[in-house]
């Protein structure tokens, strides 16, 4: 009964949000085929990195950025086969947030497949996330395509093993820029195993790989990073169309190997830097990604957001849903063989705000 | 005269004994190094503690290595308050807002420590002052 008030005043609270912001999603509807019935949609959250304070508080504004992509989701029509969850729901792995996260999650009328980040397992190891959550790594068939989940975020086991405390660990991985941080790894076990569940699978079948981390390397001191990213990589190398999308560096970020085209989706929280604005390292930003707008911090919800999906011929068309900003396009060009922004990739029509450093 | 002659040998004394402001060692600038240094490492403790806020949440969060903090700009124009403010009055705000604490006074020793961390950080880029 109490979770009944809880969801009503919850949809009441969102119906007058979404009066006074109107929901951009027609551009969406468009696109989204109706003929071809192997074109869905499905929309993806990520890193709301629920921060449990004390008792029942939590931190106000990283509420507030998941409770309102629920409540977008939950308007979205046509409505998406299923909705992803990218990882980082909690802060520091507590149960305290991993509950929280659960309950605004349970508010969404859509099925959700849940990918882990680091941040949801270094204080257990995964154990409450497995018991309460999802498994951590699994595959299914949905409409011709086949999706794979992979938990990316494992590391070294000497690592693992170095902390006085499980807490002592969860913090020292939840630091960004920690300089006894580690880096993150699908590991040989998972490989193995991505191995066997791609065998069956014909080469013309499109694939699509959630992790947490991005499979490729960024830039190692933040974890922008997978150790043994080109090994996964050359396991999906035989499929014609893959996709890879993934949380974790909280802002647009787009790129293109070989036949694998990399999707970064926003935070709901706060975004992140890109590594480019630290001077002191070299990094690996992908020159085809048009940067997000610098965020205005005065503005919380700026450079956060959620993004809907759209499954067109094998190739995953990406439209960030941005709280304060106009909404972006990314989508797969045939011609080029890459992901092009539909609106800024010519240098020329770029702006301002895009420039970081 | 012979206070004068006095003092003079007195100042000749003091010439010749102290170090004049010119003439410092190896050692001397290794140990201002380490000074700036230890103040540096403090100022990075803050900035990853959730200690100068109320919410849990830290400076870092937002910013790793202090990006994104353009220390170099400061001062300038800053738009959403409508006047020239320091790197402080945003390090300030900051704390006010994401992290729901209470500001820094201006000389606060913790307030150093955040601007030689966030500066520290920076280091070889060139001033552009009022730069957005
Ligand atoms: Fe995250
Ligand atoms: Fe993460």
């Amino acid at each position: 009964m109490k979770k009944q008030v809880s969801r009503r005043q919850f949809l009441k609270g969102g119906l007058a949000a979404a009066a006074a912001a109107t929901l951009p999603l027609g551009l969406v509807e468009v696109s989204w085929g109706k003929n071809n019935p192997k074109n869905f949609t499905f929309a993806y959250i990520s890193d709301s990195h629920l921060t449990h304070i004390k008792g029942t508080e939590f931190v106000r504004n990283f509420d507030k950025g998941l409770k309102k992509a629920v409540m977008e989701c939950n308007f979205m029509s046509p409505k998406p086969d299923f909705v992803v969850f990218g990882g980082d729901l909690a802060q520091l792995g507590k149960k305290e947030e991993i509950d929280h996260g659960l309950e605004i999650m349970s508010r969404l009328r859509h099925k959700v497949k849940w990918v882990v980040g680091e941040h949801d397992f270094y204080l257990d190891m995964g154990e409450y996330w497995q018991k309460k959550v999802s498994p951590l790594y699994y595959s299914f068939d949905h409409k011709g395509v086949h999706f794979v989940v992979l938990n990316s975020i494992l590391t070294y086991d000497e690592w693992v093993n170095r902390w006085s405390s499980p807490m002592e660990r969860m913090l020292n991985m939840a630091r960004l820029d920690n300089p006894n941080g580690s880096p993150f790894m699908v590991k040989e076990e998972q490989i193995q195993w991505l191995k066997k569940d791609l065998k069956a699978i014909s080469k013309d079948t499109p694939i699509v790989v959630m992790s947490h981390s991005p499979l490729y390397k960024i830039f190692k001191p933040w974890n922008f990073w997978t150790e043994d990213a080109e090994e996964v990589q050359s396991v999906l190398a035989p499929f014609q169309k893959v996709t890879v999308l993934h949380g974790h560096v909280h802002q647009i970020l787009y790129n293109q190997i070989g036949n694998i085209s990399f999707q970064a989706m926003m935070s709901t929280a706060w975004p992140w830097p890109y590594p480019v604005s630290y001077k002191q390292k070299p990094n690996q930003v992908p020159k085809l990604t048009v940067f997000m707008n610098r965020a205005d911090p005065f503005k919380e919800r700026d450079a956060t957001g959620w993004s809907i999906l759209n499954l067109e011929d094998g190739r995953v068309t990406n439209h960030y849903k941005l709280w304060e900003n106009k909404d972006r396009i990314l989508k797969y060009d045939k011609e080029k063989g890459h992901l092009v922004d539909m609106e800024y990739q010519d240098p020329s029509k770029r702006i301002p705000p895009q420039t970081h450093y | 005269m012979r206070t004068i002659l006095a003092l003079m040998v007195l100042l000749g004394v003091s010439w010749c004994g102290f170090a004049g402001a010119d003439e410092f060692t190896k050692e001397d600038l290794k140990k201002w190094e380490s000074e700036f240094m230890s103040v540096v490492k403090k100022g990075e403790a803050l900035f990853h503690s959730s200690s100068l806020g109320k919410n849990k949440v830290s400076c870092d969060m937002c910013h790793p290595n202090a990006s994104n903090t353009h220390p170099e700009t400061y001062p300038k124009f800053q738009k959403q308050l409508g006047k020239v403010v320091g790197l402080r009055d945003m390090i300030n705000w900051c704390i006010q807002n994401p992290l729901e604490g209470e500001t820094l006074k201006a000389d606060d020793p913790k307030m150093i420590a955040l601007e030689a961390y966030i500066t520290y950080e920076r280091r070889g880029v060139p001033l552009a002052p009022g730069k957005h």
